[in-house]
C-alpha cells in the first residue's frame, strides 16, 4: 500500500472520529430546544452529512488502483451503440469510430428512433443496424434498457461493448479492457471513465465527474462493487443473459402464485354468487383444480407443467360453461322477446337499452362475469410474461437508470464487476443548464427508484460492503432536504436573532473545526488535485433537483404515477434559453441570504445582535452564497469556448 | 452445432447437438416459430446431444416456450444430461422447466 492510501486511511478514520464527537456534543449538549423547530432540523441535517462522511470515507478505505488485466484480450465483441434522436452525423462519427477498434468485433446501431436516413446511412458505412421488433407493440419500451434488451436478441457476441451516440470510443478500448473477463471468469462488467471533449477548464455545468470516475470508483471497485454507468463499458453476455433468465424465473413464479391466490378469491366470490347448479358444480371442479395447483407449486413442482394442466382444466370448464352459455343465451333472448323491448325494423334486431342489460345482470340469465373471470385465469397460466415485449429482460427495467439497478442484481448473484481507470472514450456533455438539470434530475431518480424498488440493505446476495456502496450513493441524493436546512439556518439567525444552538462557543468551535478539517482535508488528499469543487457546488446547489427527484420517484414507486424518461440531448444547446423556473429557489435563497446578511450587520450596528453569532452566520451565508453562484455562472453559459469540437452539432 | 426437426403424430421434436449458445438461439427460435405456424404447437426439446448449454440457450427456450404457449400448445425439454441440469438449477429455471426422459414421454406422459 502506498503512503497516499495509508494516509487517506488514516484521515478517512479521522474525519469519521472527530466527525461523530461533533455530532454527539450537538445532539446531547447543544441543541437549541426552545427553538426546536429550527434546532432539530439542523441536527438531523448534520447527522445526515456525517453519515455521508462516513459512507465516502468506507468508499475510500478500499480505494485501489488496478494496474491493468494479466491475460490478452479474447472473445467475440459486438459493440452496441445506443441512440433515439442524436444527429445522425454525430452517432455516425461514433460509428466510425467504433469500426476503427483494433480488436476484432461486430459494430451495431441500435436506432430506437427507426430513422430511415439512420439505417440507410449505417449500410452505407457497413455496420449493423437494429431496431424494436413489432414485440414490441403496444408493450412497454423500458428506454435505453428495453433497446439494449432487445438487440441482445439479435446478437451473438460474447462480450458487449456499450456506447452512447456521443461516446467516441479509442481504438484500444477492447485490448485494455477484455483480459478482465478472461483473469477472471466471474467478472461481469468492466466500466471505464466517462470523459467529455467538449467541456473547457472552467467547466461551469460540472460536468466531467473527476471524483466519481476516479477515486470513488476506485473505491467501489475496492468492495467489488463498481457501478456500471450506462455506457463505455464492456458487459459479459452469458452474466446479463442469466440475470434474465432468474428474472424471468422469479416473475413467473410470482406472478403465477399471485394470479392462483387471486383466482380462488374470485371463483369463491363466483360460488358464492350464482343460483345456477350447472356453473356452481364448474366453479367448484375449477376452484378445487387451483388449490391443487398451488400446493404442487409450493412443493416446488415445475411451473410450466402445473400451469399447463390447470390451462386444460381451465379451458374445459369454459369450453361447457360456453356451450351451455350459448343455449342459455338462446333462451335468454327468447325472454328477451317477452319483454318489453323495442326490435328495431331496419337493422331486424332487438335494441337492448341499458335497463334491459342491467336486468338481464340482475336476473342472472348468463353467467357472463363468471366467464369472464375464468377467462383472465387462463391468459395469465401461460407464463409467457405477456405484458412485457420479452419474456427474458437482461437489463434490469425497474428504473430509469438501467445501469445501477443491472449492476447490483449482477453483483446479488455472485458477478463481479471492474472499474479501469483510463479515458477510452470520449463523450458530448449538455452545454446548457436545462439540458443538465434534466440529466441530473433523471440520474436522481433513477438511483432512488432503485432505492426504493431493490434497496440494497436488505437485498438477498449482496455482501456487506456492496450494500453500503450502492446505499452511498443513494444517501447521497438525499441531500436536497439538508441543503435546505443550511441555507435557511444562518438566515434564521440573522435576520431574527434565533440560535439552532445554544452557543457559539469555545466547545462548538473546539468540536466543530477539527471535524471540519479533518473532512476537507481527506477530500483534498483524495482528489489528488483533480478538480472537485464543482461536484461539491453541485451537490448544494441543485437542491431543488434533489428534491423534485425525491418526491417524483417517491410518487412513481409508492403511489404508482408515471415518471417521464428524458432523453439528455447531446446535440448541443436546447434553444430556449435560461430555464428560469427551475432555478428560482437558488435565485431566491440567494436574494435572501443577501438580505440576511445586511440586516444581520445592521442588527449587530445598532446592538441588537450578538457580535460572534452574527460574525459566524455571516461566514455561513458567504460559503452558501460562492457554493448557490455556480448556477449563475452556469445560467450564463453559452457552451464551450469555440475549439474545433462542434462537428455534428446543430 | 446441429439442429434437427423431427415430426411426431402429436408433436415434433428439435433435437440439438453441441454447443448450445447465442449463436443457435436464433435458429431455435426460427425452428419454433415455423413448427407453430404450421399448426404445430406442441414442441419438444432433446436436449441428449447437447454438449453445452448458457444463458443465451436457455432464453430461446424461454422464448419458444412463449411462442407455443401463446398459440395454445405448449413446449417441454426431454433427455438433458446432467452439465445441462446443473444449468438449469443454476438459473432457477428447473423451478419452470421439467425435464422428461425422453422425447416421447414429454407428451405422452401428462
Amino acid at each position: 500500500m502506498t503512503g497516499r492510501f495509508i494516509l487517506i486511511r488514516v484521515l478517512a478514520v479521522l474525519s469519521v472520529l472527530l466527525g461523530a464527537n461533533y455530532i454527539v456534543w450537538r445532539w446531547l449538549d447543544s441543541v437549541n430546544w426552545s427553538a426546536w423547530w429550527i434546532a432539530v432540523p439542523l441536527v438531523v441535517a448534520e447527522t445526515y452529512s456525517l453519515v455521508d462522511t462516513f459512507l465516502f470515507a468506507l468508499t475510500m478505505w478500499r480505494a485501489r488502483e488496478r494496474p491493468g488485466p494479466q491475460s490478452e484480450p479474447q472473445g467475440t465483441v459486438d459493440v452496441l451503440i445506443t441512440t433515439y434522436n442524436e444527429p445522425i452525423d454525430m452517432v455516425m462519427r461514433t460509428a466510425e469510430a467504433a469500426k476503427r477498434i483494433a480488436y476484432p468485433h461486430t459494430t451495431w446501431i441500435l436506432d430506437d428512433g427507426a430513422r430511415p436516413e439512420m439505417e440507410a446511412r449505417a449500410r452505407e458505412a457497413g455496420v449493423g443496424y437494429i431496431t424494436r421488433s413489432d414485440d414490441w407493440t403496444g408493450k412497454p419500451r423500458h428506454a435505453k434498457a428495453g433497446n439494449l434488451n432487445s438487440a441482445l436478441f439479435q446478437t451473438d457476441g460474447e462480450f458487449l461493448l456499450i456506447l452512447d451516440a456521443d461516446q467516441v470510443p479509442d481504438p484500444l478500448i477492447l485490448h485494455r479492457t477484455l483480459g478482465y473477463f478472461a483473469d477472471d471468469p466471474a467478472v461481469a462488467l468492466v466500466q471505464t471513465p466517462q470523459w467529455f471533449g467538449n467541456v473547457d477548464e472552467a467547466d461551469p455545468l460540472g460536468s466531467q465527474a473527476p471524483l466519481f470516475y476516479g477515486p470513488i470508483q476506485q473505491g467501489k471497485d475496492g468492495w467489488n462493487a463498481a457501478f456500471f454507468c450506462g455506457s463505455n463499458a464492456v458487459l459479459r453476455r452469458e452474466a446479463l443473459m442469466q440475470l434474465g433468465i432468474v428474472g424471468y424465473v422469479r416473475d413467473v413464479t410470482d406472478s403465477t402464485r399471485r394470479v392462483l391466490r387471486t383466482s380462488e378469491k374470485v371463483l369463491a366470490k363466483e360460488i358464492g354468487r350464482t343460483d345456477d347448479e350447472d356453473l356452481r358444480r364448474e366453479l367448484v371442479d375449477v376452484r378445487s383444480a387451483v388449490g391443487a395447483a398451488r400446493a404442487r407449486i409450493d412443493a416446488g413442482e415445475p411451473i410450466a407443467d402445473v400451469t399447463f394442466e390447470l390451462r386444460g382444466v381451465v379451458d374445459e370448464a369454459s369450453r361447457r360453461l360456453v356451450a351451455r352459455d350459448v343455449d342459455s343465451m338462446r333462451a335468454d333472448l327468447a325472454a328477451i322477446a317477452q319483454l318489453p323491448l323495442e326490435r328495431d325494423a331496419e337493422l331486424d334486431a332487438v335494441v337492448v337499452d341499458d335497463r334491459g342489460l342491467d336486468l338481464l345482470v340482475e336476473t342472472d340469465l348468463s353467467p357472463v362475469g363468471s366467464i369472464q373471470a375464468v377467462g383472465q385465469l387462463l391468459e395469465a397460466l401461460r407464463i409467457d410474461r405477456g405484458d412485457e415485449a420479452q419474456p427474458v429482460l437482461p437489463l434490469a427495467t425497474i428504473s430509469v437508470t438501467e445501469d445501477m439497478a443491472t449492476a447490483m442484481q449482477l453483483h446479488a448473484l455472485g458477478w463481479r464487476s471492474v472499474y479501469h481507470h483510463e479515458v477510452l472514450a470520449t463523450g458530448l456533455a449538455p452545454e446548457d443548464l436545462r439540458t443538465m438539470l434534466t440529466q441530473r434530475l433523471r440520474w436522481a431518480q433513477g438511483t432512488l427508484q432503485v432505492m426504493l424498488r431493490d434497496n440494497p440493505l436488505v437485498k438477498r446476495g449482496l455482501s456487506a460492503g456492496q450494500r453500503l456502496m450502492y446505499f452511498g450513493t443513494m444517501w447521497s441524493y438525499l441531500s436536497g432536504f439538508a441543503a435546505v436546512v443550511y441555507l435557511a439556518a444562518p438566515f434564521i439567525y440573522l435576520i431574527f436573532g434565533v440560535m439552532p444552538v445554544s452557543a457559539w462557543s469555545t466547545d462548538f468551535f473546539a468540536r466543530f473545526i477539527p471535524a471540519f478539517v479533518a473532512n476537507q482535508l481527506l477530500f483534498v488528499v483524495v482528489a489528488r488535485g483533480v478538480k472537485t469543487w464543482r461536484g461539491q457546488q453541485y451537490s448544494l446547489a441543485l437542491f431543488p433537483v434533489w428534491i423534485k427527484a425525491c418526491w417524483t420517484a417517491f410518487a412513481n414507486v409508492v403511489l404508482g404515477r408515471p415518471l417521464n424518461f428524458a432523453v439528455t440531448r447531446k446535440d448541443g444547446r436546447d434553444p430556449s434559453g435560461v430555464p428560469w423556473r427551475e432555478i428560482w429557489p437558488q435565485l431566491t435563497a440567494m436574494v435572501l441570504l443577501v438580505v440576511a446578511l445586511v440586516i444581520g450587520a445592521l442588527r449587530v450596528a445598532v446592538g441588537t445582535a450578538d457580535g460572534v453569532g452574527t460574525l459566524v452566520n455571516t461566514a455561513w451565508v458567504a460559503y452558501d452564497l460562492v457554493v448557490l453562484s455556480v448556477i449563475i455562472q452556469a445560467a450564463a453559459y453559452r457552451g464551450p469556448q469555440p475549439r474545433a469540437i462542434t462537428e455534428g452539432e446543430s | 452445432m446441429n439442429l434437427s426437426t423431427a415430426v411426431q403424430e402429436h408433436y415434433a421434436v428439435i433435437s440439438i447437438e453441441g454447443r448450445f449458445t447465442a449463436a443457435v438461439a436464433p435458429r431455435l427460435r426460427e425452428e419454433a416459430n415455423d413448427l407453430v405456424a404450421e399448426g404445430r404447437k406442441n414442441i419438444v426439446v432433446d436436449l441428449s446431444a447437447a454438449t453445452f448449454i448458457d444463458s443465451s440457450g436457455l432464453g430461446a427456450l424461454i422464448g419458444a416456450l412463449k411462442t407455443a404457449r401463446v398459440a395454445g400448445g405448449d413446449l417441454r425439454i426431454a433427455a438433458a444430461p446432467e452439465h445441462v441440469l446443473s444449468v438449469l438449477r443454476l438459473t432457477n429455471l428447473d423451478r419452470v422447466l421439467r425435464n422428461h426422459p425422453t422425447p416421447d414421454a414429454a407428451f405422452n406422459a401428462g
